[in-house]
């Protein structure tokens, strides 16, 4: 048994954390925060042309050929320095779906376009709760009809993969019929937009279980999101604990009461414990092993607690000052509840996880 | 990252396994206890057994040095030996302190005349250790203890009282911490000895526990004698003696979460149930499920990464304190919802709602204990801030005036 990442996996991290910082500044996410650009254009391209957002796609579709454990890394960065780039549309849903689910000639015509980031790709797999009508879309066969009502990067991609009913359906987004509207979000760092199509071409991806596929690539995401997620949370908790040594009152710094020192331990016992799932889900994703489903649900519950108690609990112990527009508290917080229902709630995960659970003790 | 066994691994558990097999006894049921129906005598002889069996065979203490009567081997062989022998039915707490924390202390501190006459016969279980740390006056303040010992020649006289002392009433031998200097601060007025539970001077009484049991005892000391010789580190070097050996402890405390809790909250809600049907089909608990399985797996992942670090020659850090934080807390809530699956019924005892019941009845009793022993809940999140976070310490008055000038509550 070997718990940990390799030391040339650890080295594409740093390469990444350097890059992030200097690139994913508060001012670039702000940028995107308050409207004045999509994405952040200088963050992406440098995680394209390193082949970081590619680490997972094989070489023959012009990905990087690294790995899952890899793209965990990336992932762990983005987190942190809260990229705002499609980053999980393209890479862990629309281009896993693709590479699980599409056909041969279907992956070499995508996967190395959006390998290579000249297009944008997003998807939206399905999850457990819904509040729109069920069946707002409709796939005859040639062309697809109706709307995706909450689409993350639906502003800019290119290319996206929904499930429609029992079927995985490719759009080419320039194709007839097809507009766009945005739509106001609670994490406006990752903007949201309704897609309408009217008659527009689109194609199956061929694998015979869509909901299996589905599911499998769900699976992976959660993974991937449990990193961007422990990320967040340890940059949330560092800011915290350096302003808590930094602020003074009643005569000392705030970080000296132990009812602060004792919320920080716990914030930090669950970012530990979120890490360590999200450790053993990069593996179960790495190995294929059949502890992926338990092991991803774990990762995807554990995580999503970690950053929303962290995300909390930062601005709380910031006082007034985190509730500012100003402090970078909000982006946080944002970002974990983003994160947190981008494919499907912690509760429907749990409930995934219980399944699984009883499943093996059958 | 790979979560299966090197070939290494994967020989020496199949080594392992056919050595417990050829000698062990296989659990029946999940919560089969060592020694049922067995007296104490009788259960502390076969423990012995067993324990002289397992020492033979190199398993005893799988990670010491040859030198010291152990095997030389790895951690992650000590984990595969643990993992393995958690299918068979064997001696649970009897040689725990023993093993984790008495005789890794003599091997660090002692003579080496003492070394070769306490390792084997601790090891192959002949005698059994104690730690006589905790007081009245002395729990997490683990600096405060009180009882005195006084130089007489070649001779220490020493007079006290310790609790909280697991297993006093058979040990054989303890490392007590005593206050040889009232004139220096509390920490550094201490000092580590050996002490002969059988010499006279020596009473065990048994503390009457909430759970009704009686693992832990207090102890008196009324003109005891102990042999300098048998004092462990230099005079008044008490403090890191004993820290050396609490390290041991948290590390060993905090791998006792069962990793099976969700497998046996599953079997209870088969059997229970819930709004008229069985419980298992309701989504709470399921949640609740889900959550025992994530902080008991959250613990095992926790030590492995440890076990990770130390395989590659790092230690593992203070942030290892989570681990006893977690489990401790997750046996308290698993086991308190176990008891809720059967409504009003669920206060039962199991003596009389069924042997199923046994296994979460005694960890819901034996939480609250596990939450205090070995370093409070609160003490390990002062850990966690001060020393991983890097936040600062607890403001102290007693730092550094002299023990007897200090109020004593």
């Amino acid at each position: 048994m070997n718990f940990d990442f390799s030391d040339d996996q650890r080295l594409l991290q740093d390469a990444v954390r350097t890059m992030l910082a200097d690139t994913s500044t508060s001012q670039a996410v702000r940028e995107v925060l308050e409207g004045r650009a999509s994405h952040s254009e200088a963050v992406w391209r440098n995680l394209i042309e390193m082949g970081a957002a590619a680490a997972a796609i094989p070489e023959q579709y012009g990905g990087a050929g690294l790995g899952y454990l890899e793209l965990c890394l990336v992932a762990e960065e983005a987190g942190r320095h809260l990229v705002a780039v499609p980053l999980s549309s393209s890479f862990y849903l629309a281009a896993e779906a693709i590479l699980r689910a599409g056909s041969e000639a279907q992956k070499q015509h995508w996967l190395p376009k959006i390998a290579g980031g000249e297009l944008v790709a997003t998807a939206a797999l399905g999850s457990r709760e819904r509040y729109r009508a069920p069946a707002p879309l409709a796939f005859e066969g040639a062309t697809l009809t109706g709307t995706s009502p909450a689409l993350v990067d639906g502003g800019i991609a290119g290319l996206a993969v929904l499930r429609v009913a029992d079927e995985l359906v490719l759009v080419d987004l320039a194709g007839a019929g097809v507009s766009r509207t945005p739509v106001p979000t609670l994490d406006p760092t990752r903007p949201l937009t309704a897609l309408h199509f009217d008659h527009t071409p689109a194609e199956r991806l061929p694998a015979a279980e869509a909901a299996t596929v589905a599911a499998r690539v769900l699976d992976g995401a959660a993974v991937l999101l449990a990193f961007e997620q422990v990320g967040g949370a340890a940059r949330i908790l560092e800011a915290t604990r350096d302003y808590s040594l930094e602020r003074k009152a009643f005569g000392r710094q705030i970080g000296s009461f132990q009812a602060l020192k004792h919320k920080m331990a716990e914030i930090y016992t669950a970012i530990e414990l979120a890490r360590v799932h999200a450790y053993y889900g990069a593996w179960a994703l790495s190995s294929d092993a059949p502890e992926l489903p338990k092991a991803a649900a774990a990762a995807r519950v554990s995580a999503t607690r970690a950053y929303v108690v962290a995300a909390e609990e930062g601005i709380e112990l910031h006082g007034g000052i985190g509730f500012t527009w100003e402090m970078d508290c909000h982006l946080h917080y944002r970002r974990a509840r983003h994160l947190g229902q981008l494919i499907g709630s912690e509760h429907a995960w749990r409930a995934r996880l219980a399944d699984e659970l009883i499943k093996e003790a059958a | 990252m790979d979560f299966r066994d090197t070939p290494e691994e994967a020989a020496f558990r199949a080594e392992v396994r056919a050595w417990l097999e050829a000698n062990g006894q296989k659990r029946s049921r999940p919560d089969e206890v060592f020694g049922e129906g067995l007296d104490e005598a009788a259960r502390l002889a076969a423990a012995k057994a067993w324990q002289a069996k397992k020492a033979a065979a190199g398993y005893a203490a799988i990670t010491w040095p040859k030198a010291a009567g152990g095997r030389g081997g790895t951690a992650m062989q000590q984990v595969i030996y643990q993992q393995e022998e958690a299918a068979f039915v064997v001696p649970g707490m009897i040689f725990e302190i023993s093993i984790g924390m008495g005789l890794p202390t003599v091997m660090t501190w002692a003579a080496p005349e003492l070394k070769a006459r306490f390792l084997r016969p601790g090891l192959a279980g002949e005698e059994i250790w104690c730690q006589l740390f905790s007081e009245p006056g002395a729990g997490s303040d683990t600096g405060g203890v009180r009882t005195r010992a006084v130089r007489e020649g070649d001779e220490w006289v020493v007079n006290g009282q310790k609790v909280w002392t697991s297993g006093a009433h058979f040990c054989d031998y303890g490392i007590l911490l005593t206050r040889t200097d009232w004139d220096k601060p509390k920490q550094e007025g201490l000092t580590m000895f050996i002490v002969d539970m059988k010499a006279p001077g020596v009473e065990v009484r048994p503390i009457h526990q909430m759970s009704g049991d009686s693992e832990f005892n207090e102890v008196f000391f009324t003109d005891v004698r102990i042999p300098d010789a048998y004092r462990l580190g230099p005079e008044c070097g008490g403090w890191k003696v004993m820290l050396s050996t609490l390290m041991q402890e948290r590390l060993s405390v905090g791998g006792n979460l069962p990793t099976d809790l969700h497998a046996h909250l599953i079997a209870l809600a088969r059997k229970c149930a819930w709004d008229a049907r069985p419980a298992i089909e309701d989504d709470r608990v399921r949640a609740r499920i889900a959550d025992a399985y994530l902080q008991q797996k959250g613990v095992e992942l926790v030590i492995a990464r440890g076990l990770t670090a130390i395989s590659k020659g790092k230690a593992p850090g203070p942030e290892m304190s989570i681990t006893k934080l977690v489990a401790a807390k997750a046996m308290q809530d698993i086991a308190a919802f176990a008891l809720e699956l059967a409504g009003p019924e669920g206060l039962i005892g199991y003596e009389a709602l069924g042997g199923d019941w046994r296994y979460m009845q005694r960890l819901w009793l034996g939480a609250p204990g596990a939450r205090i022993a070995g370093g409070t809940d609160e003490i390990l999140k002062n850990v966690i801030a001060e020393r991983v976070l890097g936040l600062p310490g607890e403001i102290r008055t007693d730092r550094k005036v002299p023990f007897r000038e200090l109020e004593h509550g």
